[in-house]
């Protein structure tokens, strides 16, 4: 700094700059475009999974690596039938979860029917459904500040409850679905709150209860689904009895495809939040928890009655997503009915950033893998674990923004919140 | 401060040291080009001794490959080192044990020993009485003698008159403007807001009328048992406002939030117009027409992801209009922040942004305006402008006695005495949980030093209007 010169030995602030041109619609959109926002960040996500995904198929295929032994000789074998397996198990992906253009052809041509077109969107929305109940189940926990990693325990709870009136209750059409959801949500909410009130009360910090209680409600499933009375009397194998048409979900669409009530019921759940974050005092109350307990204590709020609260809705939502998959697709509890719904659920709510219409995309996204996934499997030969390989990529690298924004050198923006939404919780 | 100490890197722009260009990528970078620096928090291990806490970082083994650790020599450079600069520390001390104006020195010795010859003082002066101000601005004087430059961060403008060769204004990342030593109060504030800015708070004499607090008794215990407020009687009448003064850490904290709801009280009691506020929760103590400024802004008074919009309700969110029953009313909320933004002069580009954004200064009217916006009895307000610029604190106080005028209760707990004597009609002073004395507005600020400090003996009689409200002298 210059000395001062003005007699009293005031030198006045500089002359303010003038402001910088605006810049031109395409700079911005540009400048946007490589600024590490959330949307690019997730995109660019997507391309690296797919990326290292195309490695491991590579790798994993025997034929394609005999190529790369004479790789100096003859590249153009090796990259050839990298290619060729690569897009070969991207298409089957894509037509699996989507739509096959073959079977639209044939549709058009009747060759076969318009039912095998929708049979892959049909699959995609049936997987997806669960997904969403839990990624919700995660998504509201998160925004509360618990990490509830217990959706697994209460989809077994719920789907439990949702079997067990499903066959057991002499209930009309209607009523029978209806009751059998309201099981669901009820021991949902009911293993949600034994984490909520037991952190309330005591402290006890949810991630461990709720893993320990995930334990206790799948050994319960597998010793109940054995007992009399519970167990299908005509089967030799671990299943239970199966519940009552009436209390199952109906088919949205006709013959072979499986899509059913629940992904409307998942869509209204997912209404349902947005509601209930954005425009509840409930809402109000469990962001502030989430966001900084402290500030929503000295604001007068009730921090314990809060966790409580999130836990039950939080199980609720868990519960209907054990319900969607025993009224929905299995009909009948066996030990594993839940298929890691409540695990995937977390990964989903990180996928959709905590927020519910981003859970229902990720759900869907989910859902599609899995979906595309099976005829990549018995279409190209590429076991479905590389699907979920894809997936655990997709959110490591959104979990790690600093990640893709080193490798993409985007420049630094938003990237705390980015983080904080996924960190928050612990 | 802290890229020039190697904790935060550069995004652009260079540091010349002795007119080299340097780069400094750890603190360990910043001692190695003679840089050193003494936080506000004191990074200091309380369990270790002075020596201890001096050697960690650049601990000196003898022995060989025995490796064991030179506690001798540590000692001895610490003797060295605090002879030469006048700073007398002992290196045995356990450093939980010393005062803070102690520690301090420890920081600066820590410093020293590492030889550095730019010392970086980030925000001294906050846990310091006035006397320990006194010493400290000694021991820089000395250092001055010494040859050491020394960088000094502070917002006290008394101080930086008193002490510095140069002064740099800086203000929201950008070096604003320089001035002399010679230059006013004033001149440095409005150099510092970036508009003329009026430091004396004109006010009317109070026109106190009946009481509103009354705390007797109040005893308060810490998490970890100790008696942290013991035995404190308060009385605060509508339209006055009582000032709590006392070096951070003496109590304050807890009294405030004990009345609050926020810590249990342990005996006592808490009456606000007459209700027993003791065991009720921080709800129902705010709906009964209580106002609360909390003194760490961050942590307990605004949710830094919520919009200004939402964090300006986010005590009454569920209360008509902004919510009732099951529903908040986001078109209320909005209207209402709109209303307090322009009132409160909160710089934002919108009430939809995130607080975060927002200056601290901005921050903290917020929650003044928050509030403020609803009828009071009584306010509360704990440190009400800790780390908020000049002009927000203007703006603040001069709030805060319109709030007294319309006849409110206001009970302001400062460890800033400048802000406790320009705002306060009565001036209670906490030492160890304990009113030392309750004393009128007029009182010396050597006197109040002193009370700060503990010390009561040379102290003239109580003056007879607070006599009842005059505990006896410490034993």
């Amino acid at each position: 700094m210059t000395t001062a010169t003005a007699p009293e030995g005031v030198t006045g602030p500089p002359p303010e700059e003038p402001p910088a041109a605006r810049p031109s619609l395409g700079r911005a959109f540009l400048d946007n475009l490589w600024t590490a926002n959330p949307v690019v960040v997730t995109v660019l996500a997507f391309v690296l999974a797919m990326l290292t995904g195309a490695v491991l198929i590579v790798v994993s295929d025997a034929e394609v690596r005999a190529t790369f032994d004479y790789l100096f000789a003859r590249p153009s074998d090796a990259i050839e039938a990298s290619w060729t397996v690569v897009s070969e198990a991207y298409a089957n992906l894509f037509k699996g979860a989507i739509v096959d253009p073959e079977a639209v052809r044939g549709a058009v041509s009747g060759d076969n029917t318009w039912e095998l077109v929708f049979f892959p969107i049909s699959e995609t929305l049936t997987y997806a459904t669960p997904l969403i109940f839990t990624g919700l189940s995660v998504a509201l926990a998160f925004r509360g500040g618990l990490f509830n990693i217990g959706a697994e325990g209460q989809v077994i709870i719920g789907g439990i409850l949702a079997t067990v009136t499903g066959f057991a209750l002499p209930l009309p059409l209607g009523v029978h679905l209806v009751v059998a959801l309201l099981a669901a949500v009820l021991g949902g909410a009911l293993w949600g709150m034994i984490a909520g009130v037991l952190k309330a009360r005591t402290g006890a910090h949810e991630v461990i209860t709720t893993i320990m209680l995930n334990y206790i409600a799948l050994y319960f499933l597998t010793w109940l689904i054995i007992q009399d009375g519970v167990r299908d009397p005509g089967r030799t194998d671990a299943i239970s009895k199966k519940v009552d048409g009436a209390s199952r979900l109906p088919h949205l669409a006709g013959g072979q495809l499986r899509v059913h009530l629940g992904i409307i019921l998942a869509v209204l759940a997912a209404a349902g939040v947005a509601w209930l974050l954005n425009r509840s005092t409930v809402g109000f109350e469990l962001r502030a928890v989430g966001a900084n307990p402290d500030a929503a204590r000295t604001a007068g709020m009730g921090i314990g009655r809060t966790y409580a609260i999130v836990m039950i809705i939080s199980g609720a939502l868990a519960g209907l997503g054990g319900a969607s998959q025993v009224l929905g697709t299995a009909y009948a509890l066996t030990p594993a009915f839940s298929g890691n719904v409540g695990f995937t659920g977390i990964t989903v709510a990180l996928l959709g950033r905590a927020k519910p219409w981003g859970v229902v995309l990720a759900g869907l996204f989910f859902g599609a893998m899995q979906a595309g996934g099976n005829r990549m499997q018995s279409f190209s030969g590429i076991s479905i674990e590389l699907v979920v390989v894809l997936q655990a990529l997709i959110v490591i690298f959104i979990a790690a923004p600093a990640l893709v924004k080193a490798i993409f050198q985007l420049r630094a923006a938003r990237l705390g919140a980015l983080q904080t939404s996924l960190a928050k919780g612990w | 401060m802290n890229v020039l100490y190697g904790l935060l890197q550069p995004d652009e722009g260079e540091i010349l040291v002795d007119g080299a260009a340097r780069q400094i990528r750890s603190p360990r970078d910043a001692i190695n080009a003679g840089i050193g620096m003494v936080h506000q928090h004191f990074m200091l291990v309380p369990v270790f001794t002075v020596a201890e806490n001096v050697m960690l970082g650049d601990e000196r083994v003898r022995g060989g490959l025995l490796g064991l650790l030179d506690r001798g020599r540590a000692r001895r450079d610490v003797r060295e080192v605090s002879q030469r600069y006048g700073l007398a520390v002992d290196p045995d001390a356990t450093v939980e044990d010393l005062p803070v104006g102690v520690q301090q020195r420890v920081e600066i010795v820590k410093a020293l020993i590492r030889e550095v010859d730019l010392l970086i003082l980030d925000e001294p002066t906050a846990v310091l009485t006035p006397q320990e101000t006194d010493d400290l601005l000694a021991v820089m004087r000395g250092l001055k003698a010494a040859g050491k430059s020394i960088v000094f961060i502070t917002h006290k403008l008394k101080e930086v008159k008193a002490i510095a060769d140069r002064i740099t204004v800086v203000r929201r990342g950008r070096v604003v403007g320089t001035a002399a030593p010679t230059a006013s109060e004033d001149e440095l504030a409005s150099l510092m807001v970036g508009r003329a800015v009026h430091l004396v708070l004109d006010k009317e004499p109070a026109q106190p009328a009946g009481t509103v607090l009354e705390v007797s008794g109040l005893t308060v215990f810490d998490e970890r048992g100790q008696r942290v407020v013991d035995g404190v009687d308060l009385q605060v009448r509508a339209g006055e406002v009582l000032g709590v003064a006392g070096v951070q850490g003496n109590g304050q904290t807890e009294l405030v939030e004990a009345i609050m709801g926020l810590r249990p009280v342990a005996a006592g009691s808490v009456r606000v117009a007459g209700q027993d506020l003791a065991g009720r929760t921080t709800k129902q103590i705010l709906r009964s027409g209580v106002g609360y400024v909390p003194e760490d802004r961050s942590v307990d008074g605004v949710v830094k992801d919520f919009t200004v919009a939402e964090n300006l309700v986010l005590d009454i969110y569920d209360r008509p209009p902004y919510g009732s029953g099951m529903v908040i009313r986001p078109e209320e909320i909005a209207r209402n922040a709109r209303e307090r933004i322009t009132e409160f002069d909160v710089r934002t580009s919108s009430h939809e942004s995130t607080l975060g954004t927002l200056s601290g200064g901005n921050q903290q009217k917020v929650i003044v305006a928050r509030e403020m916006s609803r009828p009071l009895k009584l306010f509360v307000a704990a440190q009400p402008t800790r780390g908020v610029d000049v002009g927000s604190t203007e703006f603040i106080h001069r709030r805060i006695v319109r709030e007294r005028d319309i006849g409110t209760a206001v009970l302001l707990v400062s460890s800033e005495l400048d802000e406790v004597l320009s705002l306060a009609d009565r001036i209670a002073v906490m030492y160890r949980g304990q009113i030392l004395a309750t004393v009128p507005a007029d009182t010396p600020r050597e006197r109040i030093g002193l009370l700060m400090a503990g010390i009561t003996e040379d102290a003239p009689p109580p003056p007879t209007e607070d006599a009842a409200m005059t505990p006896a002298d410490a034993p």
